[in-house]
């Protein structure tokens, strides 16, 4: 029974990350945009949803009190704004600017998360944000079994609607972009608007993951959205396949079953004071696999279906 | 306001800008963002405070332990240095034959290999903790007295000493690659590799002509940091954001601009400090950098793209 | 003694989609050849592969006794095969006599300095200005920089792509003419060239490339006549599209 409740825990938590990485997909698979802040994106949604739906409180700006769902579209459209702005600053300019930038605005918004206290509650985060089926906590199997339920569901609508949007016309010419910019242009698109809205879109995903996670486990903290997870979501992406959709999900939940059994690996192998020192060890092992796959299998486990993306190094004809 | 913002700066910029001129290489030469290069600076810190520690355990039973006056470091400092520096080098030079050499030859996209740099970089810093351990390390336990050197400001001799270090290598730097075959060869593969190929120029020399560079003066950066704040397996990261900000505010390409672009950032890091709060510095290099996207893209010594 | 042999060379930039499609030629020594064909036919894909800036994708070629196939562009350099790339041929960024700096890198250190004069020398346009950017000179220039770059190491075969591209007739009499003098200092030539007329005014033979493959070879005595060319331009394209 406690496998079932941890098992529900633990692919709740997987299908957070598969809409993060549903989200990094629209910018890096579909357009070519590399965003080294995930993190950042996703931190601003669970902090906007939390203002919006935790009670109002004598310490800090709000609470609100507002529902949930409410939350949640919040933590998207303000998750999207801030990827406006980052991506109408640098999306004209060379690709790693867009890198460069989304790497500096992680840590600024890491910044503000710990210092903006009267909103963000500092070090120490927000406390007590209504969970979903709260009524229910003192199950623990029933609880987890719901969320994960709820995690699932939204994992799958996400996916319906950006393959919805990638068959569409939309997804097409911005495929056509990330292959060929020039031809593109030529056949009168605007790759510029493009690529912003498609970075604007992943960005509101990213956000309302960031409004999942914050209400499922309840409380968020500036520590949860370090550069750590930026990298998690990345190799996340590129293990499962980037440009599929289905292999964002399915690299979601490998990577984070790896992360998770190597950490409970080391807490055996590791005497309890070297703990902390041997965790980084799950970093490296992840770094190194991140590596040998754009070495070895840059397409991912599961490649994209029309045609792997030019920008990988092999080319394949499908 | 207060006097010493300017010589805090101008410290903290030294190792900025020497990071950057590092990052600015491989940059317009390898034409990749590294987001390892952060994380030289610290593996050179660490593997220099190795080397003398060694050193220092096999002076002191020499009897030539004690620190070098005026400065708070012995012997052991200045000789690990050189140790540092060719050991730092060896990694970055391991790093390219194994992943961006591998992924170059391949013909992948340079934001490919921004993102295994990305990667890398994770792995590195992490490893450098599983050895270390995250507890913040020094050269010296020595305290150093901050003396008057004019216009209400102090420093200490060991700040000195790397404000002139950091000057001395810039020259050094900037003659070679304005005035040396090397430096010639550099500035062609950074405008165009293949024909630097037709004219007989060895890119490959060239690539690890820059790596060499590039990692000596992170190890030089490095050392500097860890000397004058502390050395812990997150320091390069830390930087590099300020790393970034410095070579794009100088001009992608540039060492004068590199440096110039660090002492900027250094000053405002400090005036920031003193004006706003130091729990903001760190968001400094950031503001900059929009800035200098808004306003000037290429930098300040870029030639337009 | 033939200077450059090729045989059956494959060569592009894509493994699955070689632009050109098995090609052999010899030229001999002291000879100047044209290389002619319709854009796009891969004349460009064919010099730049032989000097080593494209993958070859099968076949060989051999400089004088020596095979060098695969081997990279500073090396063939190095070795003697000289190359002025069609666009792009010299570093705009760097000073006019760094750009002949660079390449007398390849020259022995005491004459280095004698052969940058005897370019200057030879195409006094540029010695007028040598610590002036590169960037500054205009079209003409810049050809006749590339070519003093290249001719500084003294090459025993020479490939030059368009060097007539972007000019005007009366510098393009100009171009030609500082050709014939090098071809007749003993200078091996292969010239790709959409100018026909002026090429033919130089080679002794052509080859002519049609989508990847040569279409006709021999002495350039034949080709003076238009419509033999012209239908050699055609000839295999309609072909192509017909069957
Ligand atoms: N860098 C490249 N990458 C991919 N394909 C290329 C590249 N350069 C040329 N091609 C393709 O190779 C083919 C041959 O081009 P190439 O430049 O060799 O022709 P060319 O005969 O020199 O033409 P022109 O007379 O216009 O210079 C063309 O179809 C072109 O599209
Ligand atoms: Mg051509």
């Amino acid at each position: 029974m406690e496998y079932l409740a941890y098992g529900a825990f633990f692919l709740t938590v997987a299908m957070t990350y598969s809409i993060i990485c549903l989200g990094l997909n629209v910018q890096w698979g579909q357009t070519g945009l590399f965003n080294v802040g995930v993190a950042a994106f996703v931190g601003v949604g669970a902090y906007t949803s939390a203002l919006l739906t935790t009670p109002e409180t004598a310490e800090r700006v709000g609470g609100f009190g507002l529902p949930i769902a409410v939350g949640w579209i919040g933590a998207a459209l303000v998750s999207a704004a801030v990827s406006f702005l980052v991506g109408a600053l640098t999306i004209r300019m060379r690709a790693d600017y867009l890198a460069i930038t989304t790497f500096g605005i992680a840590i600024a918004l890491q910044l503000c998360f710990q210092n903006l206290e009267p909103l963000t509650g500092g070090v120490f985060g927000v406390g007590f944000i209504p969970r979903a089926f709260a009524g229910v906590q003192g199950d623990a199997i029933l609880f987890n079994l719901l969320n994960l339920a709820l995690a699932g569901a939204l994992v799958l609508a996400i996916y319906l609607l950006l393959e919805h949007l990638m068959r569409a016309p939309w997804g097409r010419v911005l495929r056509a972009v990330r292959e060929d910019e020039t031809a593109a242009q030529s056949l009168g698109k605007n790759p510029t608007a493009l690529r912003l809205q498609a970075f604007v879109l992943g960005g509101g995903i990213m956000g309302l993951a960031g409004g999942v996670q914050a209400h499922f486990v309840g409380f968020i903290a500036p520590a949860n959205y370090l550069p750590m997870m930026t990298f998690q979501v990345w190799a996340m992406l590129i293990v499962g396949g980037s440009g599929n959709n289905r292999g964002a999900i399915l690299g979601a939940v490998l990577v984070w079953a790896i992360w998770a059994l190597s950490g409970s690996l080391i807490s055996e192998v590791f005497p309890a004071d070297q703990q902390a020192r041997a965790a980084s060890l799950q970093i490296v092992i992840i770094g190194v696999m991140l590596c040998l796959i754009l070495l070895w299998r840059p397409q991912g486990l599961l490649p994209e279906r029309a045609s792997v993306s030019k920008h990988l190094g092999n080319r394949h004809d499908t | 306001m207060n006097p010493q913002a300017i010589i805090d700066g101008l410290i903290a910029g030294s190792t900025i800008g020497l990071g950057a001129i590092g990052l600015t290489l491989t940059y317009s030469i390898l034409r990749f963002a590294n987001f390892t290069h952060g994380d030289f600076l610290a593996w050179g810190a660490y593997l220099t405070l190795t080397v003398s520690g060694f050193l220092g355990g096999l002076l002191a039973g020499l009897g030539a332990g004690a620190p070098l006056a005026p400065f708070s470091f012995g012997w052991g400092l200045p000789v690990a240095l050189p140790a540092g520096v060719a050991v730092t080098i060896l990694l970055t030079l391991g790093l390219d034959r194994v992943l961006f050499g591998q992924l170059r030859q391949r013909g992948a996209d340079a934001i490919i290999i921004v993102m295994a740099s990305f990667g890398a970089s994770m792995a590195l810093r992490s490893l450098l903790e599983f050895i270390y351990s995250s507890e913040p390390q020094y050269f010296t336990r020595e305290l150093q007295i901050a003396q008057k050197i004019g216009l209400g400001m102090r420093a200490t001799p060991d700040q000195l000493l790397t404000i002139a270090m950091t000057a001395l290598l810039v020259v050094l730097l900037h003659i070679v690659v304005t005035r040396t075959p090397t430096g010639r060869a550099m500035r062609a593969v950074s405008e165009n590799p293949s024909l630097a190929g037709v004219y007989g120029v060895d890119v490959d020399h060239v690539i690890r002509v820059t790596w060499i560079i590039g990692a000596g003066l992170a190890c030089v950066a490095g050392v500097m940091s860890g000397l004058l704040v502390q050395i812990r397996p997150y320091m390069g990261f830390d930087l590099l954001l300020p790393l970034f900000a410095a070579a794009i505010l100088g001009g992608i390409g540039s060492i004068p601009g590199a440096m110039i672009g660090g002492l900027i950032i250094g000053l405002a890091e400090a005036f920031t400090v003193q004006l706003i709060g130091a729990e903001w510095r760190a968001a400094v290099a950031f503001v900059v950098l929009v800035l200098v996207l808004l306003v000037r893209p290429a930098g300040l010594f870029g030639r337009a793209a | 003694m033939s200077a450059l042999t090729v045989t059956g060379f494959k060569a592009g930039y894509d493994p699955d989609l070689p632009i050109v499609k098995g090609v052999s030629f010899a030229v001999d020594t002291g000879e100047a050849i044209a290389v002619l064909g319709p854009n796009g036919a891969g004349k460009s894909t064919l010099i730049k592969a032989i000097a080593g800036q494209v993958a070859c994708l099968g076949g060989r070629v051999m400089l004088g006794g020596d095979d060098i196939t695969g081997l990279r562009s500073h090396d063939l350099a190095r070795r003697g095969l000289g190359f002025v790339p069609q666009t792009d041929n010299i570093f705009t960024g760097l000073t006019i006599r760094e750009n002949l700096q660079i390449a007398s890198e390849l020259v022995a250190k005491p004459q280095r300095a004698s052969r940058i004069e005897q370019m200057f020398e030879m195409f006094p346009d540029l010695k007028s200005r040598p610590s002036e950017l590169a960037g500054a000179l205009s079209g003409g220039q810049r050809q006749m920089l590339a070519a003093a770059r290249a001719l500084l190491t003294d090459p025993p075969v020479l490939m030059l792509d368009e060097p007539s591209a972007g000019l005007s007739p009366k510098l393009v009499a100009q171009v030609f003419e500082t050709l014939r003098r090098i071809h007749a200092s003993g200078v091996t030539l292969i010239l790709v060239e959409q100018n026909v007329r002026a090429a033919l005014s130089l080679a002794s033979r052509a080859l002519v490339l049609v989508d990847g493959e040569l279409a006709h070879e021999g002495p350039t005595d034949d080709l003076h006549d238009g419509d033999r060319l012209g239908r050699l331009f055609l000839g295999r394209r309609a072909g192509a599209t017909a069957g």
